[in-house]
Protein backbone atom coordinates (compact mmCIF):
# COMPACT_ATOMS: atom_id res chain seq x y z
CA UNK A 1 0.00 0.00 0.00
CA UNK A 2 1.18 3.46 -0.68
CA UNK A 3 0.70 5.82 2.29
CA UNK A 4 1.35 9.33 2.51
CA UNK A 5 1.18 10.97 6.78
CA UNK A 6 0.82 14.64 7.17
CA UNK A 7 3.07 15.37 10.18
CA UNK A 8 1.86 18.92 11.52
CA UNK A 9 4.77 19.99 13.91
CA UNK A 10 8.53 20.54 12.39
CA UNK A 11 10.77 17.70 12.15
CA UNK A 12 14.01 18.70 13.62
CA UNK A 13 12.34 19.17 17.27
CA UNK A 14 11.48 16.24 19.37
CA UNK A 15 7.89 15.80 20.66
CA UNK A 16 5.37 13.05 21.00
CA UNK A 17 3.34 13.81 17.70
CA UNK A 18 6.55 13.30 15.72
CA UNK A 19 7.78 10.49 17.60
CA UNK A 20 4.49 8.31 17.13
CA UNK A 21 4.67 9.50 13.38
CA UNK A 22 8.20 8.35 12.57
CA UNK A 23 7.48 5.24 14.88
CA UNK A 24 4.32 4.43 12.66
CA UNK A 25 6.35 4.99 9.59
CA UNK A 26 9.19 2.78 10.14
CA UNK A 27 6.97 -0.34 11.22
CA UNK A 28 4.60 0.31 7.78
CA UNK A 29 7.80 0.02 6.33
CA UNK A 30 8.87 -3.19 7.45
CA UNK A 31 6.27 -4.28 6.73
CA UNK A 32 6.69 -3.19 3.52
CA UNK A 33 4.27 -0.63 2.69
CA UNK A 34 5.75 2.71 0.61
CA UNK A 35 5.24 4.97 2.95
CA UNK A 36 6.30 8.95 2.78
CA UNK A 37 5.99 11.80 5.41
CA UNK A 38 5.35 15.22 4.97
CA UNK A 39 6.48 17.68 7.19
CA UNK A 40 7.58 20.53 8.04
CA UNK A 41 11.56 21.59 7.77
CA UNK A 42 13.79 23.46 6.12
CA UNK A 43 15.28 22.62 2.83
CA UNK A 44 18.39 22.36 4.40
CA UNK A 45 17.68 19.97 6.95
CA UNK A 46 18.72 16.66 7.39
CA UNK A 47 15.78 14.73 7.30
CA UNK A 48 15.14 10.37 6.50
CA UNK A 49 14.28 9.05 2.93
CA UNK A 50 11.13 9.23 3.59
CA UNK A 51 10.38 12.58 4.74
CA UNK A 52 9.32 15.38 2.51
CA UNK A 53 9.72 18.89 3.65
CA UNK A 54 7.18 21.28 3.72
CA UNK A 55 8.94 24.92 4.53
CA UNK A 56 10.34 25.99 7.25
CA UNK A 57 8.19 25.91 10.41
CA UNK A 58 7.39 29.21 11.87
CA UNK A 59 6.13 29.72 15.54
CA UNK A 60 2.98 30.81 16.38
CA UNK A 61 1.10 30.98 19.33
CA UNK A 62 -1.78 28.87 19.69
CA UNK A 63 -4.49 27.33 22.21
CA UNK A 64 -2.36 28.54 24.99
CA UNK A 65 0.91 27.15 23.54
CA UNK A 66 3.46 28.14 21.15
CA UNK A 67 4.16 25.62 18.11
CA UNK A 68 6.04 25.44 15.30
CA UNK A 69 3.92 24.92 12.49
CA UNK A 70 3.46 25.26 8.87
CA UNK A 71 1.52 27.00 6.47
CA UNK A 72 1.31 29.76 4.18
CA UNK A 73 0.95 29.59 0.21
CA UNK A 74 4.76 28.13 0.22
CA UNK A 75 3.39 25.10 2.07
CA UNK A 76 0.30 24.90 0.34
CA UNK A 77 1.54 24.61 -2.96
CA UNK A 78 3.84 21.87 -1.89
CA UNK A 79 1.79 19.58 0.03
CA UNK A 80 -0.59 20.18 -3.04
CA UNK A 81 2.41 19.08 -5.90
CA UNK A 82 3.13 16.24 -2.88
CA UNK A 83 -0.64 14.65 -2.70
CA UNK A 84 -0.97 14.87 -6.93
CA UNK A 85 2.48 13.31 -7.34
CA UNK A 86 2.35 10.95 -4.43
CA UNK A 87 0.05 8.76 -6.26
CA UNK A 88 -1.21 7.31 -2.49
CA UNK A 89 -3.73 4.71 -1.78
CA UNK A 90 -4.40 6.33 1.60
CA UNK A 91 -3.42 9.57 3.14
CA UNK A 92 -3.26 9.92 7.02
CA UNK A 93 -3.37 12.84 8.72
CA UNK A 94 -2.17 13.78 11.81
CA UNK A 95 -4.00 16.77 13.88
CA UNK A 96 -5.74 18.10 11.16
CA UNK A 97 -7.63 20.62 13.85
CA UNK A 98 -4.39 22.30 13.85
CA UNK A 99 -3.73 24.86 11.67
CA UNK A 100 -0.28 24.02 10.13
CA UNK A 101 -0.10 21.09 7.28
CA UNK A 102 -2.64 18.59 8.17
CA UNK A 103 -5.45 21.41 7.45
CA UNK A 104 -3.75 21.98 3.90
CA UNK A 105 -3.93 17.88 2.86
CA UNK A 106 -7.43 18.08 4.30
CA UNK A 107 -8.00 21.02 1.71
CA UNK A 108 -5.75 19.83 -1.15
CA UNK A 109 -7.16 16.17 -0.98
CA UNK A 110 -9.92 13.91 -1.64
CA UNK A 111 -10.48 9.84 -1.76
CA UNK A 112 -9.54 8.10 1.12
CA UNK A 113 -8.30 9.77 4.02
CA UNK A 114 -7.75 8.78 7.66
CA UNK A 115 -7.13 11.74 10.86
CA UNK A 116 -5.16 10.53 13.83
CA UNK A 117 -6.39 13.23 16.99
CA UNK A 118 -3.56 13.11 19.75
CA UNK A 119 -4.29 15.88 21.63
CA UNK A 120 -7.15 16.61 23.74
CA UNK A 121 -8.71 19.98 23.41
CA UNK A 122 -10.97 21.69 25.71
CA UNK A 123 -13.71 24.46 24.01
CA UNK A 124 -11.91 27.19 23.52
CA UNK A 125 -12.66 30.37 21.34
CA UNK A 126 -10.29 29.49 18.63
CA UNK A 127 -12.19 26.62 17.97
CA UNK A 128 -15.40 27.96 18.42
CA UNK A 129 -14.66 30.63 15.55
CA UNK A 130 -13.16 27.89 13.17
CA UNK A 131 -15.87 25.39 13.97
CA UNK A 132 -17.18 26.00 10.61
CA UNK A 133 -13.96 25.60 8.61
CA UNK A 134 -12.80 22.71 10.62
CA UNK A 135 -16.01 21.00 10.31
CA UNK A 136 -15.86 20.94 6.27
CA UNK A 137 -12.27 19.63 6.77
CA UNK A 138 -13.21 17.00 9.23
CA UNK A 139 -16.68 16.12 6.79
CA UNK A 140 -13.62 14.62 4.34
CA UNK A 141 -12.15 12.22 6.58
CA UNK A 142 -13.42 8.64 5.84
CA UNK A 143 -11.90 7.26 9.05
CA UNK A 144 -11.18 9.00 12.72
CA UNK A 145 -8.69 7.82 14.93
CA UNK A 146 -8.03 8.76 18.20
CA UNK A 147 -4.45 7.63 20.80
CA UNK A 148 -6.32 8.07 24.03
CA UNK A 149 -9.76 7.98 25.55
CA UNK A 150 -9.34 11.73 26.55
CA UNK A 151 -8.46 12.33 22.63
CA UNK A 152 -11.55 11.23 21.56
CA UNK A 153 -14.11 12.32 24.10
CA UNK A 154 -12.88 16.29 23.43
CA UNK A 155 -13.31 15.20 19.51
CA UNK A 156 -16.79 13.51 20.09
CA UNK A 157 -18.15 16.25 22.03
CA UNK A 158 -16.96 18.91 19.52
CA UNK A 159 -17.59 17.79 16.40
CA UNK A 160 -20.28 14.77 17.03
CA UNK A 161 -19.36 11.41 15.62
CA UNK A 162 -17.18 8.36 16.61
CA UNK A 163 -13.72 7.49 16.30
CA UNK A 164 -11.79 3.97 16.73
CA UNK A 165 -8.79 4.05 19.45
CA UNK A 166 -5.78 2.70 18.56
CA UNK A 167 -3.39 3.71 21.40
CA UNK A 168 0.14 4.40 20.99
CA UNK A 169 2.85 2.04 20.64
CA UNK A 170 5.99 1.47 21.97
CA UNK A 171 8.98 0.62 19.78
CA UNK A 172 9.82 -3.14 22.29
CA UNK A 173 13.27 -3.38 20.20
CA UNK A 174 14.83 0.19 21.41
CA UNK A 175 14.31 -0.64 24.99
CA UNK A 176 15.99 -4.25 25.39
CA UNK A 177 19.45 -3.32 25.43
CA UNK A 178 21.23 -0.72 27.10
CA UNK A 179 23.83 0.26 29.59
CA UNK A 180 22.64 0.90 33.28
CA UNK A 181 23.29 4.38 34.58
CA UNK A 182 26.97 5.57 35.46
CA UNK A 183 26.69 4.10 39.55
CA UNK A 184 23.93 2.31 39.66
CA UNK A 185 22.63 -1.27 38.39
CA UNK A 186 20.51 -4.09 39.36
CA UNK A 187 21.80 -5.07 43.19
CA UNK A 188 18.58 -6.18 44.67
CA UNK A 189 17.58 -3.05 46.73
CA UNK A 190 17.06 -0.25 43.94
CA UNK A 191 13.68 0.84 43.20
CA UNK A 192 12.60 3.45 40.21
CA UNK A 193 10.07 6.04 39.34
CA UNK A 194 9.65 7.76 36.81
CA UNK A 195 6.59 10.73 35.50
CA UNK A 196 5.74 13.75 36.30
CA UNK A 197 6.79 14.70 40.14
CA UNK A 198 3.95 17.09 40.63
CA UNK A 199 1.13 15.29 39.14
CA UNK A 200 -1.14 13.60 42.03
CA UNK A 201 -2.60 11.22 39.65
CA UNK A 202 1.21 9.64 39.24
CA UNK A 203 1.24 8.62 42.47
CA UNK A 204 4.75 9.69 43.82
CA UNK A 205 3.49 10.68 47.34
CA UNK A 206 2.19 7.07 47.85
CA UNK A 207 5.78 5.72 46.43
CA UNK A 208 7.33 8.27 49.19
CA UNK A 209 5.11 6.90 51.85
CA UNK A 210 6.38 3.46 51.08
CA UNK A 211 10.22 3.71 50.64
CA UNK A 212 10.27 5.34 54.22
CA UNK A 213 8.71 2.31 55.79
CA UNK A 214 10.67 -0.14 53.47
CA UNK A 215 13.54 2.19 54.69
CA UNK A 216 13.15 2.25 57.97
CA UNK A 217 13.55 -2.02 57.72
CA UNK A 218 15.79 -2.32 54.87
CA UNK A 219 19.20 -0.18 55.66
CA UNK A 220 20.04 -1.21 51.57
CA UNK A 221 16.92 -0.13 49.77
CA UNK A 222 17.41 3.07 47.70
CA UNK A 223 15.04 5.24 45.11
CA UNK A 224 16.05 6.37 41.85
CA UNK A 225 13.52 9.03 40.05
CA UNK A 226 13.41 10.61 37.28
CA UNK A 227 10.46 12.99 35.72
CA UNK A 228 9.98 16.39 35.50
CA UNK A 229 9.14 18.69 38.50
CA UNK A 230 10.46 20.00 41.54
CA UNK A 231 12.92 17.82 43.94
CA UNK A 232 12.00 20.08 46.60
CA UNK A 233 8.90 18.62 46.77
CA UNK A 234 10.44 14.78 47.40
CA UNK A 235 12.51 15.92 49.62
CA UNK A 236 9.88 17.10 52.08
CA UNK A 237 8.21 14.07 52.15
CA UNK A 238 11.81 12.16 52.76
CA UNK A 239 12.73 12.58 56.59
CA UNK A 240 15.96 14.07 56.62
CA UNK A 241 17.87 10.75 57.70
CA UNK A 242 16.86 8.66 54.38
CA UNK A 243 17.41 11.67 52.12
CA UNK A 244 20.67 10.55 51.18
CA UNK A 245 19.11 7.44 49.70
CA UNK A 246 16.87 8.83 47.75
CA UNK A 247 18.18 10.39 43.84
CA UNK A 248 16.44 12.45 41.53
CA UNK A 249 17.56 12.81 38.07
CA UNK A 250 14.66 15.07 36.60
CA UNK A 251 14.33 15.70 33.52
CA UNK A 252 16.66 12.90 31.95
CA UNK A 253 17.33 12.55 27.97
CA UNK A 254 15.01 9.67 25.80
CA UNK A 255 18.71 7.24 25.76
CA UNK A 256 18.96 8.25 30.02
CA UNK A 257 15.22 7.38 30.49
CA UNK A 258 16.25 3.88 28.73
CA UNK A 259 19.24 3.23 31.01
CA UNK A 260 17.15 4.13 34.18
CA UNK A 261 14.99 1.84 33.33
CA UNK A 262 18.16 -0.82 33.10
CA UNK A 263 19.39 0.66 36.73
CA UNK A 264 16.22 -0.37 38.76
CA UNK A 265 15.52 -3.55 40.62
CA UNK A 266 12.20 -3.02 40.54
CA UNK A 267 10.03 -0.26 38.86
CA UNK A 268 6.98 0.85 40.50
CA UNK A 269 4.28 2.83 38.94
CA UNK A 270 2.14 3.99 41.64
CA UNK A 271 -0.45 5.70 38.93
CA UNK A 272 -3.91 6.45 40.70
CA UNK A 273 -6.09 6.46 38.26
CA UNK A 274 -6.76 7.87 34.59
CA UNK A 275 -3.43 5.83 32.35
CA UNK A 276 -5.95 4.61 29.20
CA UNK A 277 -2.77 2.72 28.96
CA UNK A 278 0.32 3.05 30.63
CA UNK A 279 3.11 3.72 28.12
CA UNK A 280 5.69 4.13 30.76
CA UNK A 281 4.39 0.44 32.35
CA UNK A 282 5.34 -0.99 28.71
CA UNK A 283 8.53 0.68 28.16
CA UNK A 284 9.74 -0.78 32.07
CA UNK A 285 8.52 -4.02 30.74
CA UNK A 286 10.27 -3.57 27.31
CA UNK A 287 13.26 -3.18 28.88
CA UNK A 288 13.58 -5.99 31.18
CA UNK A 289 12.45 -4.23 34.52
CA UNK A 290 10.17 -6.41 37.12
CA UNK A 291 7.17 -4.04 37.04
CA UNK A 292 5.18 -3.23 40.32
CA UNK A 293 1.83 -1.37 39.78
CA UNK A 294 -1.26 0.18 41.39
CA UNK A 295 -4.10 -2.50 40.23
CA UNK A 296 -6.11 -0.26 38.74
CA UNK A 297 -7.92 -1.62 35.52
CA UNK A 298 -5.67 -0.19 32.71
CA UNK A 299 -2.93 -2.04 34.50
CA UNK A 300 -4.26 -4.90 35.38
CA UNK A 301 -5.04 -5.49 32.04
CA UNK A 302 -1.50 -4.62 30.64
CA UNK A 303 0.14 -6.62 33.27
CA UNK A 304 -2.14 -9.61 32.66
CA UNK A 305 -3.96 -9.65 36.07
CA UNK A 306 -0.30 -10.02 38.12
CA UNK A 307 0.97 -12.52 35.49
CA UNK A 308 3.62 -10.40 33.94
CA UNK A 309 4.23 -7.74 36.57
CA UNK A 310 2.97 -7.85 40.75
CA UNK A 311 0.02 -5.34 41.63
CA UNK A 312 -0.38 -3.54 45.21
CA UNK A 313 -4.02 -2.36 46.27
CA UNK A 314 -4.13 0.90 44.69
CA UNK A 315 -3.30 4.24 46.89
CA UNK A 316 -2.08 1.76 49.81
CA UNK A 317 1.46 2.63 50.72
CA UNK A 318 1.26 -0.14 53.41
CA UNK A 319 0.51 -2.57 50.49
CA UNK A 320 3.18 -1.22 48.16
CA UNK A 321 5.83 -1.55 50.70
CA UNK A 322 4.64 -5.07 51.36
CA UNK A 323 4.63 -6.07 47.56
CA UNK A 324 8.09 -4.27 46.90
CA UNK A 325 10.29 -5.79 50.01
CA UNK A 326 8.28 -9.68 48.76
CA UNK A 327 9.89 -8.31 45.42
CA UNK A 328 13.52 -7.24 46.62
CA UNK A 329 13.59 -10.79 48.95
CA UNK A 330 12.70 -13.41 45.55
CA UNK A 331 15.18 -12.68 42.88
CA UNK A 332 14.07 -15.64 41.17
CA UNK A 333 9.86 -14.30 40.98
CA UNK A 334 11.35 -10.75 39.91
CA UNK A 335 13.34 -12.71 36.58
CA UNK A 336 10.59 -14.72 36.03
CA UNK A 337 7.56 -11.31 36.05
CA UNK A 338 10.64 -9.36 33.92
CA UNK A 339 10.48 -12.90 31.69
CA UNK A 340 6.86 -12.71 31.23
CA UNK A 341 6.66 -9.01 30.83
CA UNK A 342 9.12 -9.09 27.78
CA UNK A 343 6.57 -11.42 26.19
CA UNK A 344 3.18 -9.38 27.22
CA UNK A 345 4.35 -6.31 25.92
CA UNK A 346 4.87 -7.53 22.48
CA UNK A 347 1.17 -7.09 21.96
CA UNK A 348 1.87 -2.92 22.26
CA UNK A 349 4.79 -3.06 20.17
CA UNK A 350 4.60 -0.44 17.24
CA UNK A 351 4.23 -3.69 15.03
CA UNK A 352 1.17 -4.62 16.41
CA UNK A 353 -0.56 -0.85 16.30
CA UNK A 354 0.75 -0.82 13.06
CA UNK A 355 -1.13 -3.69 11.75
CA UNK A 356 -3.97 -2.06 13.31
CA UNK A 357 -3.27 1.33 11.48
CA UNK A 358 -3.23 -0.72 8.23
CA UNK A 359 -6.88 -2.04 8.97
CA UNK A 360 -8.07 0.91 9.26
CA UNK A 361 -6.07 2.06 6.01
CA UNK A 362 -7.76 -1.29 4.55
CA UNK A 363 -11.27 -0.64 5.73
CA UNK A 364 -11.38 2.89 3.39
CA UNK A 365 -10.03 1.57 0.81
CA UNK A 366 -12.73 -0.45 -0.30
CA UNK A 367 -12.97 -1.29 -3.92
CA UNK A 368 -15.45 2.13 -5.37
CA UNK A 369 -12.72 4.41 -3.24
CA UNK A 370 -10.21 4.99 -5.38
CA UNK A 371 -6.65 7.03 -4.70
CA UNK A 372 -5.69 9.94 -3.15
CA UNK A 373 -6.20 12.42 -5.71
CA UNK A 374 -5.67 16.54 -5.31
CA UNK A 375 -9.41 17.99 -4.85
CA UNK A 376 -9.47 21.09 -7.76
CA UNK B 1 -30.50 54.74 -7.44
CA UNK B 2 -30.78 54.66 -10.98
CA UNK B 3 -32.66 51.15 -12.22
CA UNK B 4 -29.38 49.66 -14.06
CA UNK B 5 -27.73 49.68 -10.23
CA UNK B 6 -31.15 47.95 -8.40
CA UNK B 7 -30.75 45.29 -11.46
CA UNK B 8 -27.03 44.81 -11.00
CA UNK B 9 -27.08 44.73 -7.20
CA UNK B 10 -30.19 41.78 -7.45
CA UNK B 11 -28.38 39.74 -10.28
CA UNK B 12 -25.02 39.71 -7.88
CA UNK B 13 -27.10 38.74 -5.35
CA UNK B 14 -28.76 35.70 -7.69
CA UNK B 15 -25.66 34.92 -8.39
CA UNK B 16 -24.28 34.51 -4.82
CA UNK B 17 -27.07 32.68 -3.43
CA UNK B 18 -26.86 30.36 -6.41
CA UNK B 19 -23.14 29.40 -6.09
CA UNK B 20 -23.76 29.39 -2.29
CA UNK B 21 -26.78 26.59 -2.96
CA UNK B 22 -24.54 24.67 -5.35
CA UNK B 23 -21.53 24.67 -2.42
CA UNK B 24 -24.07 23.00 -0.44
CA UNK B 25 -25.70 21.02 -2.83
CA UNK B 26 -22.19 19.56 -4.19
CA UNK B 27 -21.14 19.06 -0.24
CA UNK B 28 -24.00 17.41 0.53
CA UNK B 29 -23.48 14.87 -2.37
CA UNK B 30 -19.82 13.75 -1.49
CA UNK B 31 -21.76 13.46 2.20
CA UNK B 32 -23.62 10.51 0.16
CA UNK B 33 -21.00 9.04 -1.57
CA UNK B 34 -18.99 8.93 1.15
CA UNK B 35 -21.66 7.66 3.41
CA UNK B 36 -22.05 4.84 0.43
CA UNK B 37 -18.55 3.84 0.51
CA UNK B 38 -18.58 3.53 4.07
CA UNK B 39 -21.92 1.46 3.90
CA UNK B 40 -19.79 -0.74 1.33
CA UNK B 41 -17.44 -1.10 3.26
CA UNK B 42 -18.83 -1.97 6.40
CA UNK B 43 -21.23 -5.14 4.44
CA UNK B 44 -17.68 -6.16 3.27
CA UNK B 45 -16.03 -6.28 6.81
CA UNK B 46 -19.31 -8.12 7.87
CA UNK B 47 -19.49 -10.15 5.15
CA UNK B 48 -15.92 -11.16 5.78
CA UNK B 49 -16.48 -12.05 9.55
CA UNK B 50 -18.96 -14.67 8.55
CA UNK B 51 -16.58 -16.28 6.02
CA UNK B 52 -13.92 -16.38 8.81
CA UNK B 53 -16.17 -17.75 11.30
CA UNK B 54 -17.50 -20.18 9.18
CA UNK B 55 -14.14 -21.50 7.91
CA UNK B 56 -13.31 -21.49 11.61
CA UNK B 57 -16.02 -23.94 11.85
CA UNK B 58 -15.64 -26.25 9.54
CA UNK B 59 -11.94 -26.40 9.76
CA UNK B 60 -11.61 -29.23 12.16
CA UNK B 61 -9.53 -27.65 14.51
CA UNK B 62 -12.43 -27.42 17.55
CA UNK B 63 -14.58 -29.87 18.94
CA UNK B 64 -17.70 -30.54 17.50
CA UNK B 65 -19.56 -28.48 19.88
CA UNK B 66 -17.85 -25.21 19.28
CA UNK B 67 -17.75 -25.29 15.31
CA UNK B 68 -21.74 -25.66 15.99
CA UNK B 69 -22.11 -22.42 18.21
CA UNK B 70 -20.22 -20.71 15.41
CA UNK B 71 -21.67 -22.38 12.60
CA UNK B 72 -24.93 -21.39 13.71
CA UNK B 73 -24.31 -18.40 14.80
CA UNK B 74 -22.86 -17.09 11.53
CA UNK B 75 -25.58 -18.88 9.52
CA UNK B 76 -28.29 -16.89 11.26
CA UNK B 77 -26.41 -13.77 10.67
CA UNK B 78 -25.93 -14.35 7.01
CA UNK B 79 -29.23 -15.16 5.88
CA UNK B 80 -31.25 -12.70 8.28
CA UNK B 81 -33.48 -10.34 6.66
CA UNK B 82 -32.65 -6.35 7.10
CA UNK B 83 -34.87 -6.14 9.78
CA UNK B 84 -33.29 -8.60 11.90
CA UNK B 85 -29.45 -8.62 10.69
CA UNK B 86 -28.56 -5.99 13.81
CA UNK B 87 -29.60 -8.65 16.18
CA UNK B 88 -28.10 -11.70 14.31
CA UNK B 89 -24.63 -9.50 13.88
CA UNK B 90 -24.95 -9.10 17.62
CA UNK B 91 -25.22 -12.66 18.28
CA UNK B 92 -22.15 -13.61 15.94
CA UNK B 93 -20.36 -11.05 18.29
CA UNK B 94 -21.63 -12.94 21.47
CA UNK B 95 -20.85 -16.28 20.46
CA UNK B 96 -17.20 -15.51 18.87
CA UNK B 97 -16.71 -14.00 22.47
CA UNK B 98 -18.33 -17.31 24.14
CA UNK B 99 -15.57 -19.72 22.02
CA UNK B 100 -12.75 -17.32 22.14
CA UNK B 101 -12.98 -16.42 25.42
CA UNK B 102 -12.14 -19.87 26.86
CA UNK B 103 -8.95 -20.51 28.90
CA UNK B 104 -6.10 -21.07 26.06
CA UNK B 105 -8.25 -21.05 23.22
CA UNK B 106 -5.63 -19.00 21.60
CA UNK B 107 -2.97 -21.05 22.13
CA UNK B 108 -4.54 -24.45 21.39
CA UNK B 109 -5.49 -22.88 17.88
CA UNK B 110 -2.24 -21.29 16.76
CA UNK B 111 -0.04 -24.67 18.03
CA UNK B 112 -2.58 -26.71 15.46
CA UNK B 113 -1.54 -26.46 11.93
CA UNK B 114 -3.09 -23.85 9.85
CA UNK B 115 -4.14 -22.22 13.13
CA UNK B 116 -2.44 -19.29 13.75
CA UNK B 117 -2.91 -18.21 10.46
CA UNK B 118 -6.89 -18.79 11.04
CA UNK B 119 -6.60 -16.52 13.99
CA UNK B 120 -4.88 -13.88 12.57
CA UNK B 121 -7.29 -13.78 9.60
CA UNK B 122 -10.17 -13.57 12.39
CA UNK B 123 -8.73 -10.60 14.70
CA UNK B 124 -8.16 -8.58 11.24
CA UNK B 125 -12.07 -9.26 10.45
CA UNK B 126 -13.35 -8.62 14.26
CA UNK B 127 -11.38 -5.37 14.00
CA UNK B 128 -12.86 -3.98 10.32
CA UNK B 129 -15.84 -4.25 11.90
CA UNK B 130 -15.56 -2.70 14.98
CA UNK B 131 -13.71 -0.44 12.58
CA UNK B 132 -16.24 0.15 9.71
CA UNK B 133 -19.30 0.33 11.73
CA UNK B 134 -17.43 3.12 13.91
CA UNK B 135 -16.73 4.42 10.05
CA UNK B 136 -20.22 3.90 9.17
CA UNK B 137 -21.89 5.88 11.65
CA UNK B 138 -19.77 8.75 11.95
CA UNK B 139 -20.79 9.52 7.99
CA UNK B 140 -24.53 8.93 9.27
CA UNK B 141 -24.34 11.51 11.88
CA UNK B 142 -22.48 13.80 9.49
CA UNK B 143 -24.84 13.20 6.67
CA UNK B 144 -27.65 13.60 8.98
CA UNK B 145 -26.90 16.74 9.87
CA UNK B 146 -26.19 18.45 6.75
CA UNK B 147 -29.46 17.13 5.99
CA UNK B 148 -31.17 18.52 8.57
CA UNK B 149 -30.20 22.24 7.85
CA UNK B 150 -32.96 24.39 6.75
CA UNK B 151 -31.77 25.14 3.17
CA UNK B 152 -30.91 21.47 2.35
CA UNK B 153 -34.62 20.84 3.99
CA UNK B 154 -36.51 23.30 1.92
CA UNK B 155 -34.67 22.87 -1.17
CA UNK B 156 -35.33 18.86 -0.46
CA UNK B 157 -31.11 19.07 -1.57
CA UNK B 158 -30.71 15.48 -0.48
CA UNK B 159 -33.37 14.61 -3.16
CA UNK B 160 -34.68 11.16 -3.02
CA UNK B 161 -32.66 9.78 -0.84
CA UNK B 162 -33.12 8.15 2.32
CA UNK B 163 -32.83 9.53 5.34
CA UNK B 164 -29.23 7.81 6.99
CA UNK B 165 -29.93 4.86 9.62
CA UNK B 166 -27.22 4.14 12.14
CA UNK B 167 -26.09 0.54 12.57
CA UNK B 168 -26.23 -0.28 15.72
CA UNK B 169 -24.98 -3.75 17.26
CA UNK B 170 -22.86 -5.68 19.60
CA UNK B 171 -19.69 -5.63 18.00
CA UNK B 172 -17.10 -5.93 21.39
CA UNK B 173 -14.09 -7.90 20.31
CA UNK B 174 -13.22 -11.22 22.41
CA UNK B 175 -11.69 -9.68 25.43
CA UNK B 176 -8.08 -11.39 24.19
CA UNK B 177 -8.43 -10.10 20.87
CA UNK B 178 -9.54 -6.62 22.44
CA UNK B 179 -7.24 -3.71 20.92
CA UNK B 180 -8.59 -1.11 22.80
Amino acid sequence: MRVGIVCPYTWDVPGGVKQHIDDLAQALIAQEHEVSVIAPAADDDELPPYVTGAGRAIPVPYNGSVARMSFGFLSAARVRRWVRTGGFDVLHIHEPLIPSLGVLACWAAKGPIVATFHASFSRSRAIAVAEPLLRSALEKLSGRIAVSDAARKSLVEQFGGDTVLIPNGVTVARYTEAEPLDGWGPDGATLGFLGRMDEERKGLPILLDAFRTLAAERPGVKLLIAGPGDEKDVFERVPKELRDRVTVLGMVSEADKIRAYHSVDVFVAPNTRGESFGIVLAEAMASGATVLASDIPAFRKVLGDGQAGALFANRDPASLAREAAALLDAPERRAKLAAEALVAVRKYDWSTVARDVVRVYETVTTSGAGRVEEDL
Amino acid sequence: MTSTMIVLIVGILVVLTAVYISWRAGRLDRLHIRLELAQESLGAALMRRRAVVLELAGSRLLDPATSLVLAAAAHEARSAGPEEREHAESDLSRALRAVADQERFREKLSESPGGRALLEELDGAVAKVVYSRRFYNNAVSVTRAAQDRWLARTLRLAGYTEYPQFFEIDDNPPAAMATE
